[in-house]
């Protein structure tokens, strides 16, 4: 078949279009990926050198107590993180989903520290959680002297801060996509149990839940690639201290990257992060790929 | 409906759970503005819970005309319109490059812009820090590191996944026939984008404006990063007002710097309402 030329000329300003984007995958994602790669596999300092090491570097960061403690950090705050969130966040949906009073105004109230930085975040609890004049202070003074609670400033602890300002930044963001999950859900169901007597608990663990299977899966999504990127929080709450009990990857990259100019090392560390996002997520999109799939079939 | 139902146990729990929360989620919001009218011995002395006795406005001045961000001592109003000029080209650039992307892959396909499409889908999953060292590279050759060009290339780069996306899915909703029509009435790729697909696209434009402008504002690493000393946004100089000064800590100017910082997103949610919420159930990658 001849193509009409208005054709080609449409098919060359696609692609002139598409310019912007073709250079953006190709130089600075899988590029920049690539580039990554490259230097973690070499001695490099301060500037990228041609020397390959091997897997050299990645032996030194799993050999430093730095970085392994960033990772303990991440692995505990990544879990306590989506936990909580899931849950607080599921509960307001449902309880906000039962004809209460005010429910516009509770879902301002809920969501709008979402609409805040991270670094606001941080910089409003490091003041809350501050034993001096903080909370533990005031209730001090209704008197209770004895009342204890200066988690930031303890290393056993810190973590659990952090945990506490990104909860309460980010849960309100599981609400609002329960809520809407909740809500596209076919009245039929609640009939059909009311009908046949079950309780509402039980239909809520029994069928609601299995149902906003893929609600939760986005939301699982959006929280751990939230908990890979920790980076803003802690250094405007804690600057990874006291000492170095609030590291987290993130930042030990960044460190190693413009403050200890190691960047090598930082570059291993970045891919660590990289397989590790991939191997949280790729069961999930091959899962979701799939079942589009299926779909489009039936 | 029916309004004869008894309050039971159960309704009060579930109000006393949603009532405690909301305090909970209140809470930094209330301490944050009472502080901020406080004078210092007040601060110093009484509690955080406290209403202001003697009520002020200085720290609120201090916060945007005098307060160091590091060696400066110039408030974060210069960091305000820093934030102003990176959030403006880096919301209109974006949204361009999305419709655009969203539009050719949506009516002109091609087996190679859809690889390249599911490439920058696993792209927006690949945390910042993996791209930073090359990205400072890339720019510094260009000239553009540590400048207003290169934070707003660098904010295009990073949004371009969520906001193709948007688009895409966007455009896939409006029936392929429109397009055909359109192309036998002998519009070329220009035409039907200029004429008939922005025109539609307004609702989603509005979506990815809100999304685009809060993220860019509450951006800090990138910024730190990339935007150079004399473009540093307000994320950045609040961080600096904070945690680098030496000497007393004014509590009072820290919070009222912190509402400040937090005044654009936050109008934006309150004045946007569900359009915020549309737009994180768009952006939460349906992929």
């Amino acid at each position: 078949m001849k193509s009409h030329p208005s054709r080609t000329l449409s098919t060359v300003l696609t692609w002139v279009a598409l310019l912007p984007m073709t250079v953006t995958v190709l130089v600075a994602y899988l590029g920049a990926v690539l580039w990554s790669l490259r230097v973690s596999l070499t001695n490099s300092r301060t500037f990228p050198s041609d020397e390959f090491v091997g897997l050299a570097q990645y032996e030194r960061l799993f050999a430093n107590d730095r970085w392994l403690l960033s990772l303990e950090n991440l692995a505990l705050y990544g879990v306590l993180f989506i936990a909580i969130c899931v849950i607080l966040g599921f509960l307001l949906a449902v309880f906000i989903d039962q004809k209460v009073r005010g429910e516009g105004l509770l879902r301002t109230i809920y969501l709008y520290p979402y609409a805040m930085s991270f670094v606001a975040t941080g910089l409003v609890w490091q003041w809350l959680l501050n034993p001096a004049n903080g909370i533990q202070q005031a209730v001090r003074q209704m008197g209770f002297q004895s009342f204890t609670f200066d988690w930031i400033i303890d290393q056993d602890m810190v973590m659990y801060t952090v945990v506490i300002a990104t909860v309460w930044q980010s849960s309100g963001l599981v609400m609002a996509l329960m809520l809407a999950g909740l809500r596209g859900i076919d009245e039929e169901i609640w009939k059909a149990a009311r009908i046949d007597g079950i309780p509402t608990w039980r239909v809520y663990v029994s069928v609601i839940v299995p149902m906003l299977g893929p609600s939760f899966a986005t939301v699982f999504v959006l929280l751990s690639t939230g908990v890979i990127k920790l980076f803003d929080a802690v250094a405007a709450m804690t600057q990874g201290g006291p000492g170095t009990a609030s590291e987290v990857p993130a930042k030990f990259i960044m460190d190693h990257l413009f403050g200890r100019a190691n960047i090598a090392l930082a570059s291993a560390g970045s891919m660590v992060l990289l397989v590790t996002v991939i191997g949280l997520l790729a069961p999930l999109l091959y899962v979701r790929a799939r079942n589009r799939r299926v779909q489009e079939q039936a | 409906m029916n309004r004869k139902k008894r309050i039971g146990p159960a309704r009060w729990g579930i109000y006393a759970f949603l009532i405690v929360s909301a305090l909970f989620f209140m809470m930094p919001l209330y301490i944050m503005l009472v502080t901020s009218f406080k004078p210092m011995e007040e601060i110093r002395l009484g509690n955080i819970f406290a209403w202001p006795v003697s009520f002020t406005v200085e720290p609120w001045v201090t916060a945007w005309t005098s307060a160091c961000t590091g060696v400066a001592c110039e408030g974060i109003r210069g960091g305000f319109w820093n934030s102003v000029w990176i959030v403006v080209p880096s919301t209109i650039l974006p949204i361009l490059l999305g419709a655009l992307n969203g539009y050719a892959l949506s009516f002109w396909k091609s087996r190679a812009a859809d690889i390249l499409f599911s490439i920058l889908m696993v792209g927006a999953f690949v945390p910042a820090q993996v791209m930073m060292f090359p990205l400072v590279r890339i720019l510094a050759t260009l000239g553009l590191f540590s400048s207003l060009p290169g934070i707003v290339a660098i904010h295009t780069i990073f949004s371009m996944p969520v906001m193709t996306l948007l688009f895409r899915n966007y455009y896939q909703s409006i029936p392929q026939e429109l397009f055909n029509a359109a192309r036998i009435d002998g519009g070329g790729f220009v035409r039907i984008f200029l004429q008939l697909m922005l025109p539609l696209s307004t609702p989603i434009i509005i979506v990815a404006a809100i999304m685009q402008v809060t993220g860019v504002w509450n951006d800090y690493v990138l910024g730190l990063v990339f935007a150079g000393r004399d473009n540093l946004p307000m994320t950045v100089q609040l961080n600096n007002v904070i945690n680098t000064t030496t000497g007393t800590r004014l509590y009072n100017v820290n919070m009222a710097a912190t509402i400040f910082t937090s005044l654009v997103p936050l109008t934006i949610y309150f004045v946007s309402g569900r359009w915020f919420v549309r737009g994180i159930a768009a952006g939460a990658v349906k992929g």
